[in-house]
């Protein structure tokens, strides 16, 4: 048999506990050992932004993170995103803009938007496209998401 | 695959050393993941050195910088003093893929991947870095020109790590810059891309420079007939011509889908001069 890790980890606030294999990814263990399937694969090579998470702050692809690596780290998932049944306002803002077809991007969008607007609550419209160059979308054309970013800040700024 | 991930470089290197098998080290893991999914590399160990303290911070020392091997590329842009002083390394290592890859992207898995395109060697080269290596024997120390051989070779011997990388002190009136061709804006593997750094005089004259490319050879290049072109002079339009045509003349690349071997090779010329022009409205401002 395989050796196996014992992994402790904080997700979205909540510790939690998983076994893993050394080949599995971040992905892999947070989508079949947590059961969090809100991130998603796209690509498996960090290209497509579908599984973007927090990794103790840090906005990365959860493809490129060996799920032992997360072992005392701190995960921030889309599923941490409402409380309860109270929407972000970024959620809020990309359904009323139509900023998603499909929907398979857009927990990673969501993820890597809500992480440009802690660190930058008034950014422009270029620095929101290439904040989210990362993240690819085949349906929406982008126009729908970044409205729906700049909509969403202007709110959170009170504006 | 086992994985370890020790508190030390001795110890890192010991495991590395030890290992029959295929051993790699895990900075950032944004080229090494791939390329064990895509089952290129199934290495029997991966030895991940980021709980190593050298490896992770960026200190000043000797009046310059040492950064570690496997310090983010997020990290090098937020870092208070570094982009005032290497603007062009931060942003050669700040082009590395996405947000996301920033995160975790490194310098030294950046070089260690041994791709000749990789965006942030001929800016360590231009700047001067020289790497720390840890290995079994010892330490010891190498210019970043001397480490990549060819695509995917290194001069490392078995178990050896790169700790971290020095950037000499500056002097006053220097500065570098770093440019690629890619055929988008954001997103790409240069087709050439270009370092150079450069010091002048209290009048203008260029008193030293470095010139180097990617993507143009089967490794990053440091020209020195294009510095030495530049150095004496007041960086103007002749001297700009001449490390131009030193560039081209040092170019041996491919030809691929991105680019042919002429428009690689014109290219290099054009981004020597560009790049150049740009160091220098940094250096007469530092």
């Amino acid at each position: 048999m395989k050796h196996k890790h014992h992994v402790t980890t904080t997700v979205n606030g909540d510790e939690v506990e998983y076994l893993c294999e050394t080949d599995q990814t971040l992905l892999d263990c947070l989508r079949d050992e947590l059961d969090l399937t809100g991130a998603k694969e796209g690509c498996a090579s960090g290209d497509c932004g579908a599984c973007s998470v927090l990794l103790d702050g840090r906005l990365v692809c959860a493809c490129l993170v060996l799920g032992v690596e997360a072992n005392g780290k701190k995960v921030e998932t889309i599923e941490g995103m409402a409380q309860g049944e109270k929407l972000h306002p970024l959620q809020r803002k990309f359904l009323e803009h139509a900023a998603l077809q499909c929907g398979i991007c857009t927990p990673g969008v969501l993820v890597a938007a809500k992480s440009l607007l802690e660190k930058n609550p008034n950014p422009t419209e270029t620095e929101v496209r290439y904040w989210l160059a990362g993240n690819l979308c085949r349906c929406t054309g982008y126009d729908k998401i970044i409205r729906a970013v700049m909509d969403a800040a202007a709110e959170m700024r009170g504006a | 695959m086992r994985y370890e991930s020790p508190d030390t470089l001795e110890a890192a290197a010991k495991l590395l050393a030890a290992e029959s098998g295929d051993a790699r080290v895990l900075a950032g893991g944004t080229d090494l993941l791939v390329q064990i999914r895509s089952e290129i590399l199934s290495p029997a160990l991966v030895v991940d050195i980021k709980r190593i303290s050298e490896t992770r911070s960026i200190k000043e020392e000797s009046g310059g910088f040492r950064i570690g091997a496997a310090v983010a590329g997020a990290e090098l842009k937020e870092h208070p003093t570094l982009k005032k002083v290497w603007p062009g390394l931060v942003e050669a290592a700040n082009l590395i893929g996405s947000t996301q890859v920033q995160g975790r992207c490194s310098l030294g898995g950046n070089l260690c991947n041994g791709s000749p395109a990789a965006d942030s060697v001929p800016a360590m080269i231009a700047a001067g870095a020289v790497a720390t290596i840890v290995g079994p024997n010892g330490r010891r120390e190498l210019k970043v020109e001397d480490i990549m051989l060819a695509p995917r070779k290194l001069a490392l011997t078995k178990g050896e790590i790169i700790a971290s990388f020095l950037l000499p002190k500056r002097p006053a009136h220097a500065s570098d810059a770093y440019l690629r061709f890619i055929p988008r804006t954001e997103m790409d593997i240069a087709v050439v891309g270009c370092g150079v750094s450069l010091t002048l005089d209290g009048s203008g004259t260029c008193t030293a420079a470095r010139v180097s490319l990617g993507a143009v050879a089967a490794r990053p290049l440091l020209v020195e007939d294009a510095g030495k072109a530049l150095v004496g002079t007041k960086v103007d339009d002749a001297a700009l011509e001449k490390a131009a045509a030193a560039a081209r003349a040092a170019c041996k690349p491919i030809d691929d889908k991105r680019g042919t071997i002429e428009f690689r090779t014109d290219v290099a010329g054009v981004l020597t001069k560009r790049t150049a022009l740009i160091a220098l409205e940094r250096a007469r401002k530092a």
